[in-house]
């Protein structure tokens, strides 16, 4: 489909496309690059989506794309002021990405070599070429989905994570991006390619913080790769400002008996769109996902999950719930898939939304493709109010009604937060999530 | 303590209560009885300060404040309790901190120090025992899934931690077997004093054996259409309210 649809975002992309191309040299025979070409040529087809698209029809870009971003904004940052920003008591592998160049001289790798390897984009490009060419974008979909297809083409300012097969890495592995709009309209691609082995396990957590008066854009793409038998914890953490555009696809291919559990936590942002699709490409598979957002203001927060069974006997489980406050907007949209010879599927949906105000909606809409009579499927959305016989019991014993509302709120997200299993994420998301219930 | 002045309040446009007169002193009982649907809990979340119910006239003095004027915190600070008919279930929020948040914020809108874990846990164990009350039910989602028997101690149990000076008790006796009456009932009359008053509404002569009211009101059609000393209970259990309804009939 081509779109004509013309802004400033689009053109200035397709200009540093070109200009990047005339500065890697050699580099641009690789099949890396080959595909970055590719995926360039769909973006440059497909433009960014408008409203009209289904996709994209409660999720509107048009003020994104209209604006002029920086993708190189130069910015310094101390080790001092970068603990301000850290979630609290949180050990293990950090990763720091500074506007979305992950920066190794700011990180800390403390698994050992043979547990985790980890390695930039770029050097990965030149240094372990053949497991780019055996993972990269082999995944994610750079062919339909424009901000996949900019973000391949972009594809060189993330992280390249190995852990070998049998490897138990018992450190968790931190990706913490920092987005510093103090000066400019600051914007990053970074690219993250996660392959797991056979028998491997690894615990992971995206984190993004914003900070600045300016607007900022983040796309990200992370690729993770799960092969049999490997078990897979990813949490998503989002507290960035109410100017920032957040567009994020979390893609994962799942092997024969292998495990993956996600929870999705958008605390802040402008205008938030996660995409977590995943594939369950053997027999056996689990997948959780879970999902909490707490828009307020004029936040827009859009979960896009999608469950592709395409092997018999997986079992896939989701639960997101949501608090919307003021005229803050929110989308769930979870697709499921039962591939003809996926017998014998499990696969649950849920999503549940309390709205606090007349001016604030949720758009939910399951989606379920079944092609299989064999399968247990089940799925559900409530959007309702807070209880107000609760509400009027509580006062009525003495706690006021803001400490009320907070505690029924909180009480409503509780069972999605202690499914946080990396205790100081969860210590961390307590409180700023406390905090933000608590503004009313 | 509590004057209650010619009190109206309607709900949905629909007039329920046309007009309550009731004086109540310290240290005394207070017995509401009458038929179904008459405005007994109504009355009692007016009371209470439930929002639903619009006040569309009269007034309600409690120890020289404007009742009507306050909100339903406020009111539980200035020392008054409702023990609900129906208790509301909360699921993900314990018992014990619900009640551990309710009691520090009433002692801090009356300027005392918040009580820690420790004291908490100490008062809490006391007051647990008084109403017989299992620790496990505590530690429970507040009366989610609770038997009915089981919410109504718990009413109680939450009533003798507060130590309102006024306790408005709605049906706490209907679902309780006969040794939860007998407890519940001892419960509230370990916390009669002479500055403490009680309103106890019930439809049973049963309950007021163990918690002997001084005076005793019939509220039909949203007005006290009879009051009398405790021996009027005893009449209404042998006669019904056909009596009473003709009497009203009648004027
Ligand atoms: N929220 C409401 N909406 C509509 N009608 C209401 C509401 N609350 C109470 N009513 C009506 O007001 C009248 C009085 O109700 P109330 O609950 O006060 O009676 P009651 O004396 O407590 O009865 P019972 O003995 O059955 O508990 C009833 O007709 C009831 O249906
Ligand atoms: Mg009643």
């Amino acid at each position: 489909m081509s779109n004509t649809f013309n802004n400033d975002l689009k053109q200035q992309l397709v200009a540093d496309f070109q200009a990047n191309e005339s500065r890697l040299n050699g580099e641009t025979k690789t099949p890396v690059h080959q595909t970055r070409r590719e995926a360039m040529q769909n973006f440059e087809k497909l433009g960014f989506p408008t409203i009209k698209h289904e996709e994209w029809k409660y999720s509107n870009v048009n003020s994104l794309v209209k604006q002029a971003f920086d993708f190189n904004v130069k910015t310094e940052f101390g080790s001092e002021e970068l603990e301000t920003l850290a979630i609290p008591n949180l050990e293990g592998n950090i990763l720091y990405f500074i506007n979305g160049i992950y920066n190794p001289s700011l990180s800390r790798i403390v698994s050992p070599e043979n547990q985790l390897q980890i390695l930039s984009f770029g050097q990965a490009v030149k240094e372990n070429p053949s497991l780019l060419d055996d993972y990269f974008a082999k995944y994610a979909n750079y062919q339909d989905d424009a901000f996949t297809a900019l973000n391949t083409a972009f594809a060189h300012d993330g992280v390249v994570v190995n852990v070998p097969a049998g490897k138990v890495v018992e450190q968790p592995i931190i990706l913490r991006f920092i987005t510093d709009a103090r000066t400019a309209n600051a914007a990053s691609q970074p690219r993250n390619l996660i392959v797991v082995g056979k028998n491997a396990e690894v615990k992971m957590a995206e984190a993004f913080r914003t900070i600045g008066e300016n607007g900022s854009f983040t796309n990200i793409v992370t690729e993770i790769v799960i092969d049999e038998n490997a078990n897979v914890q990813y949490y998503k953490v989002q507290n960035e400002t109410e100017k920032a555009y957040h567009i994020g696809t979390t893609q994962v291919s799942q092997k024969a008996n292998s495990h993956f559990y996600a929870v999705t936590v958008t605390v802040n942002g402008g205008f938030v769109r996660n995409n977590l699709n995943i594939v369950l490409d053997g027999q056996n598979c689990e997948a959780f996902m879970y999902g909490l957002y707490f828009p307020n203001g004029k936040q827009h927060i859009d979960n896009h999950t999608l469950v592709d069974h395409a092997k018999p006997n997986s079992y896939s489980n989701e639960l997101y719930k949501g608090v919307l406050q003021d005229k803050s907007t929110g989308v769930f949209n979870g697709k499921i898939f039962v591939r003809d010879g996926a017998s014998k599927t499990n696969a649950y949906q849920s999503c549940r939304n309390v709205v606090l105000s007349d001016e604030a909606s949720m758009n939910t809409k399951p989606q379920l493709e079944i092609y299989n009579d064999d399968v247990k499927c089940s799925h559900g959305t409530t959007t309702g109010k807070l209880n107000d016989e609760a509400l009027f019991y509580m006062r009525s014993r003495g706690i006021p009604k803001a400490e009320a509302m907070t505690l029924l709120m909180y009480a409503f997200c509780e069972d999605v937060i202690s499914e946080i299993k990396i205790e100081p994420i969860r210590a961390y998301l307590e409180g700023v999530i406390a905090d933000k219930l608590a503004q009313k | 303590m509590l004057t209650i002045t010619d009190l109206q309040a309607s709900v949905d446009q629909k007039e329920i209560l046309k007009g309550i007169n009731l004086e109540i002193k310290p240290g005394e009982v207070h017995a509401i009885m009458g038929p179904n649907g008459s405005g007994k809990s109504t009355l009692a979340s007016v009371l209470a300060g439930r929002e639903e119910y619009e006040v569309t006239g009269g007034s309600v003095d409690f120890e020289g404040q404007d009742l009507l004027e306050m909100s339903p915190e406020e009111r539980a600070a200035a020392g008054i309790f409702l023990a609900f008919q129906y208790p509301v279930e909360i699921p993900g929020v314990t018992t014990i901190n619900f009640l551990k948040t309710a009691l520090n914020e009433i002692r801090k809108s009356r300027g005392e120090e918040p009580l820690d874990a420790a004291q908490f846990l100490k008062l809490m164990r006391e007051k647990a025992k008084l109403v017989n009350i299992d620790d496990a039910l505590l530690k429970r989602s507040l009366n989610e899934g609770f038997s009915g028997g089981e919410k109504k101690r718990n009413e109680i149990f939450q009533m003798a931690m507060l130590e309102p000076k006024l306790a408005i008790l709605d049906e706490t006796d209907s679902g309780l077997d006969i040794d939860a009456l007998r407890i519940v009932a001892e419960g509230v009359n370990k916390l009669r004093t002479p500055e403490r008053a009680v309103i106890v509404v019930t439809h049973y002569q049963r309950l007021l054996d163990y918690i002997v009211p001084d005076y005793v009101h019939v509220l039909y059609k949203g007005r006290i259409v009879k009051s009398g000393p405790k021996e009027l209970a005893l009449e209404l259990e042998e006669k019904g309210y056909d009596w009473i309804k003709a009497e009203v009939a009648a004027l």
